[in-house]
């Protein structure tokens, strides 16, 4: 028998997903249009036997799944761009003492407070460089509710697994909306654990590697070791050390872990782009308005595909230069000022021409917007 | 049929509600459904506008950029949203409205929701549920198990008596003939 759908807004399935994942902790500071994940966290975890925590700030917010996180618990917390960029010193504190949590940022409108209610993609270049330093990021970015449910399990996958905050990039866009959702069993779901330990016996240092690995696999804090866990760079004991040679040793390990696992990593959803001419890159919720152009424009016969990055950061440049051939050219829609775009042009721009249709005023590209420009495209 | 509605009045009266349940209704029908509001400070006490699509097809863009449906619970949102209408489209206003130039009297069906809510019903919050019901008979869009299945998951426990009470009183605005023109001036 099919599963019967639920309705669902995005928020709450990024809630529902992140429990069906393991997630036992939540610290956050409400912030528009985020507010529903911490709402519905402070109802649903209590039940599961897990914490709410609505903290002082968002700095706090994120220092308090950090903290969680060190004892075992899959944590995560929630925010839209103003508490995105609050978050972002102890982002890269999770980068570099190697630290599994999730950071949703739910996308709005505009520097500063902006247009807290309205949506936008402006977010994405942030994901990537918003903390300081070089640094390993992984994000993802949903394009429906029941994307959000599936995706948000994966990004807590990704993270336990590579030890590393995975940013969850939504947008207004899928965040507010309500569809049809299909909840899998929880037989149908795979939960990564932390890898905790490498069992070699010799080597008992929280942050040892074994070689041709990647991720440390110290325990959590509370169950027999201890060690000492710090933003300075720092040697296989935990310690900070001066030594260029250890330090340099570690920033390779860190970019590595994700680099040299790319597959693993990268999902991609591409739509017609077999007998394409022109590809439509797009991601999160401006998808929505791409693939209705994209009917229409079929329909009237054009020969239109669209390439999504679904994670979006590691940017998937190798499926991407892969499709190139064949292609006649691209158009990258965001809601931004052009920011994937950047990417897009770095693999591509030497080879077929890009253009870019984008919105930063706060209202959502329509499809027929899409379809006059790939109109224009095609001359 | 592609349904593109619009729902509208003024911050506090579950205009926004009514368009949640039309879609939890629709999920219930196993159709699919993509419902969406708009936030912010005119919401509170300011006109609000809230849209669900319904279809037999797949929804993808999520947004109402035409509606073919359009529900006013007030002045302000029937004169601000009758432009926006696409063509052939069918208004449900209440009947303490007038129907401004540029709309076909025809077009529209007037009937008196918040009337209904506050004397038959006897509670004003609930219009919305009027309107639902009053829609569903118009439209002639969910069976009754999928519309009550829709408004139960929405309300307080308890509240379910008063809430049926609404759901009926809002289909009895509306006739047979007056909901057989109706589709037939949005086919």
């Amino acid at each position: 028998m099919s599963k019967k759908a639920v309705l669902m807004q995005g928020n709450e399935a990024c809630v529902e997903g992140a429990i069906a994942a393991g997630m036992r902790f939540y610290a956050g500071y409400p912030i528009t249009p985020s507010t529903e994940i911490a709402e519905q966290c402070a109802v649903r975890l209590p039940q599961v036997g897990g914490k709410f925590v609505q903290m002082e700030d968002e700095l706090a917010s994120m220092a308090a799944v950090l903290g969680a996180s060190v004892t075992g618990v899959k944590a995560m917390t929630a925010t839209s761009g103003p508490g995105f960029s609050l978050k972002q010193e102890n982002l890269g504190y999770g980068c570099l003492a190697e630290i599994p949590c999730v950071v949703v940022d739910v996308q709005r409108s505009g520097p500063s407070t902006g247009l807290p209610t309205s949506p936008a993609q402006g977010d994405y270049m942030q994901a990537r460089w918003g903390t300081h330093g070089d640094h390993p990021v992984i994000a993802l970015s949903p394009a429906s509710v029941q994307e959000t449910y599936r995706l948000i399990i994966r990004a807590f996958n990704l993270s336990e697994k590579y030890r590393t905050p995975v940013i969850f990039l939504m947008d207004e866009i899928v965040g507010h909306m309500r569809e049809g959702v299909v909840l899998p069993g929880a037989d149908e779901l795979i939960i990564n654990k932390r890898h905790i330990s490498y069992h070699d016996g010799a080597n008992k240092q929280c942050y040892y590697v074994p070689e041709g690995q990647y991720v440390p696999a110290m325990k959590p804090f509370g169950q027999g070791e201890r060690y000492n866990i710090t933003g300075l760079a720092h040697d296989v004991s935990g310690f900070p050390t001066g030594s260029n040679a250890v330090a340099g040793a570690l920033y390779t390990r860190l970019m590595e872990k994700i680099d040299h696992n790319l597959d693993d990593i990268i999902r991609v959803e591409e739509y017609m782009l077999d007998d394409a001419d022109t590809a439509v890159v797009c991601f999160g919720g401006t998808t929505r308005a791409v693939m209705s152009a994209i009917q229409e424009a079929r329909a009237a016969g054009m020969k239109v595909g669209m390439f999504r990055p679904v994670t979006v950061w590691p940017f998937p440049e190798a499926r991407l230069r892969a499709r190139i051939h064949g292609l006649k050219r691209i158009l990258v829609v965001e809601h931004n000022y052009g920011q994937m775009l950047l990417e897009v042009q770095r693999v591509a721009a030497e080879r077929l021409p890009v253009e870019f249709l984008g919105r930063f005023d706060g209202t959502v590209i329509p499809p027929a917007d899409i379809l006059q420009k790939l109109r224009e495209m095609e001359g | 049929m592609r349904y593109e509605m619009r729902f509208s009045g003024s911050g506090g009266q579950g205009v926004i509600l009514a368009s949640v349940i039309v879609a939890e209704a629709a999920v219930a029908a196993g159709l699919n459904t993509v419902q969406s509001q708009a936030y912010g400070p005119e919401a509170r006490g300011g006109m609000c506008k809230a849209e669900t699509i319904l279809s037999r097809d797949q929804i993808w863009f999520s947004k109402v950029i035409r509606p073919n449906f359009l529900l006013a619970l007030t002045q302000q949102s029937l004169d601000k949203f009758a432009g926006d209408l696409a063509e052939g489209a069918v208004v449900m206003a209440d009947s303490s409205l007038t129907v401004p130039a540029g709309l076909d009297e025809s077009q529209v069906l007037r009937l008196p929701i918040l009337d209904t809510a506050r004397d038959k019903v006897g509670k004003l919050m609930t219009a919305n549920i009027v309107a639902v019901g009053a829609i569903n008979k118009a439209l002639g869009l969910f069976d009754e198990e999928a519309l009550y299945e829709g408004v139960r998951r929405h309300i307080p426990a308890g509240t379910e008596e008063l809430n049926w009470k609404a759901l009926e009183a809002g289909a009895a605005l509306v006739s047979d003939e007056q909901a057989a023109a109706f589709r037939q001036s949005l086919d």
